[in-house]
């Protein structure tokens, strides 16, 4: 067994080393699949926050993906067609700066994340899944009819979005960046889970009744960790049209859900790294089967169903054993 | 004479026909303990939901320090002075014992919207944590998981957590079930000292540990009060040792 800590080192330095031996060998693609594994990587922590340490199963975070993706396609846009975003009641301008973009992106995502939060955490199981799958279903129609941003055809964008002193066109330098906010927000959520704000969620989620004899409120925790995590998956969202330049409904369909939700069980609920491992491995498995089977699913299905079975921590667990209580 | 800490009155609580809660008023006052004691299915769990907010009672008042709360909730309640314990523990079973403690001290703070400050470097909410740790005896097992502990310790890790709340009343749902003679003896002595803190509204089935302890003793029958007393006046009623204590007492 590997002390969880080694391990999650271990994963991040693998991840940045393919991309950097890629580099070496002149392997473009290989770097646009690290970076597309950091970036799905970086959603799903976000959806770690809410479903690891608050126990919410969300089956509708792709709306915030989705959100982050358009919230970079419709200022990207505006800003290559020399257009406003909107005129009345002020002017707001279009924008390529990544920057301005993923703050766009991490707001509105994060409101979305309270209004959705307030309405869906009322219910609890089966009907809070079925609660946030349907408020991303709404935004996936949404999205499908909204005909200025191309409906079900989606938006393109010519040229990547800038960032301050780096060429982002050049595959490393954006792998670079991605894989760096990664870093920070896996870093931020390990500060989190030992605050307390993390100790009396990760309570409200095994015990609620306890965490309200102490006089504090579960529902309220889940609500801040549920807008904590759609700001998070937001901005992967925005990464991740970055990467394609190029956003389409299909960011908020519910198989992006049901994705972001592999990623995390896959590598482990609740741990630090455990969406690093789902996402990384859910990618190699895109790359290696999808190119044999369009059925590659169903490989990707056995698996987790053998890790759902036989390795409740997820493959983190199975190879780092259960969760130590932090030290 | 001076008010009561926490008192009901007239409350009712019905679970359809069945009336688990029947027209009860009890009180408890500074300094002492006040224990309710009842065969299994005498309501005295519903009677505690009822006092600290977990169920709504269809009829009748609770006041907490003078203050009508009957239309309150749980957490307004905590923070108002209740501090309960569970007869079925309700801990975080996967986090450690510390942790669990922690949690009451950040509650009794009222500071959980921090998110970057690591819980245990925070000197005062560690140090109540650990007090509150060694006066139930459990600071040897800080460091194990929950869900490892023995059912008499994770009894003592409920008390534990109420301690840290430093509150105006406890509420103990029989603490002293699973303990074992000697576990029940330990914690008779602990809470003997802990009503000068603060009174203890006391649900326990050890007779031994409430004829000890209890300064009065209500007794429930089928959700109704049958009588109020000292030891001695309960010891000596017939109507209790009818309803309740046996022929053998
Ligand atoms: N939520 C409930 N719904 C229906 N009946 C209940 C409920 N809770 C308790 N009861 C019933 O109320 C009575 C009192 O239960 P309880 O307060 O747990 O008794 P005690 O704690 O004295 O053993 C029992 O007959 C029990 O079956
Ligand atoms: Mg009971």
């Amino acid at each position: 067994m590997i002390r969880e800590r080694y391990l999650n080192g271990l994963v991040l330095v693998l991840l940045l080393a393919v991309p950097l031996w890629a580099l070496i060998n002149d392997q473009p693609f290989t770097i646009t699949l690290a970076t597309r594994a950091a970036i799905f990587a970086l959603a799903a922590v976000g959806l770690n926050i809410a479903l690891g340490l608050g126990g919410l199963v969300s089956l509708g975070h792709a709306a915030f993906f989705g959100i982050g993706g358009y919230a970079m396609g419709i200022l990207a846009y505006h800003a290559q067609t020399y257009t406003p975003v909107m005129e009345l009641p002020f002017v707001i301008e279009g924008t390529k700066s990544m920057p301005i973009i993923w703050l766009v992106a991490m707001v509105t995502s994060g409101t979305a994340a309270l209004l959705i939060g307030l309405l869906s955490l009322r219910t609890t199981g089966v009907y809070f899944i079925m609660i946030t799958l349907a408020f991303g279903q709404m935004f996936y129609f949404f999205s499908i009819s909204w005909i200025a941003y191309g409906g079900e055809d989606g938006l393109s964008i010519y040229i990547r979005n800038d960032f301050p002193g780096l060429n982002t066109l050049v595959p490393i330098n954006f792998f670079a960046i991605c894989f760096t906010l990664l870093c920070l927000v896996l870093f931020i959520n390990g500060l989190v889970a030992r605050s307390p704000f993390g100790l009396a969620l990760n309570a409200a989620r095994q015990a609620p009744q306890r965490v309200q004899t102490v006089g504090l409120d579960p529902q309220r925790l889940k609500l801040v960790a549920f807008v904590l995590s759609g700001v998070i998956t937001g901005l992967a969202g925005a990464l991740f049209a970055d990467l394609n330049r190029f956003v389409s409904p299909t960011m908020f369909s519910w198989q992006t859900s049901g994705e972001i939700m592999i990623f995390v069980i896959l590598g482990g609920t609740a741990r630090l790294c455990g969406p690093v491992v789902g996402a990384v491995v859910f990618v190699m498995l895109e790359h290696a089967l999808g190119g044999l089977s369009e059925y590659w699913h169903i490989y990707l299905g056995a698996l987790l169903l053998l890790v759902v079975l036989f390795a409740r921590g997820g493959l983190v667990g199975l190879i780092s054993g259960r969760a130590v209580a932090h030290d | 004479m001076t008010d009561p800490i926490l008192a009901t009155h007239n409350l009712q609580k019905s679970f359809g026909a069945l009336k688990a809660t029947d027209n009860v008023s009890i009180d408890l006052y500074p300094g002492e303990i006040h224990a309710i004691i009842g065969p299994n299915g005498a309501g005295k769990s519903t009677l505690i939901a009822q006092i600290c907010g977990e169920l709504k009672p269809n009829a009748g008042r609770i006041e907490l320090l003078g203050q009508d709360v009957t239309h309150t909730n749980t957490l307004t309640r905590a923070k108002a002075g209740i501090g309960r314990t569970f007869q079925i523990s309700a801990l975080a079973m996967e986090d450690t014992v510390l942790q669990n403690v922690l949690l009451g001290a950040v509650g009794a703070v009222g500071s959980p919207w921090r998110f970057l400050f690591p819980v245990l470097a925070d000197k005062l909410l560690y140090s109540k944590a650990n007090d509150a740790l060694k006066r139930v005896g459990l600071q040897g097992d800080a460091a194990r998981r929950t869900s490892d502990l023995s059912h008499g310790q994770r009894r003592q890790l409920e008390v534990a957590v109420a301690l840290t709340l430093e509150p105006k009343a406890f509420v103990m749902d029989e603490p002293m079930a699973g303990l074992g003679a000697e576990g029940s003896k330990t914690l008779t002595s602990f809470l003997d000292g802990l009503r000068d803190e603060a009174p203890i509204l006391l649900v326990e089935h050890d007779m031994d540990a409430v004829f000890a302890l209890a300064d009065r003793i209500s007794v429930l029958v089928y959700g109704q009060i049958i009588e109020t007393g000292t030891v001695d006046q309960i010891r000596s009623s017939k109507a209790v040792r009818e309803a309740y204590l046996g022929s053998d007492t």
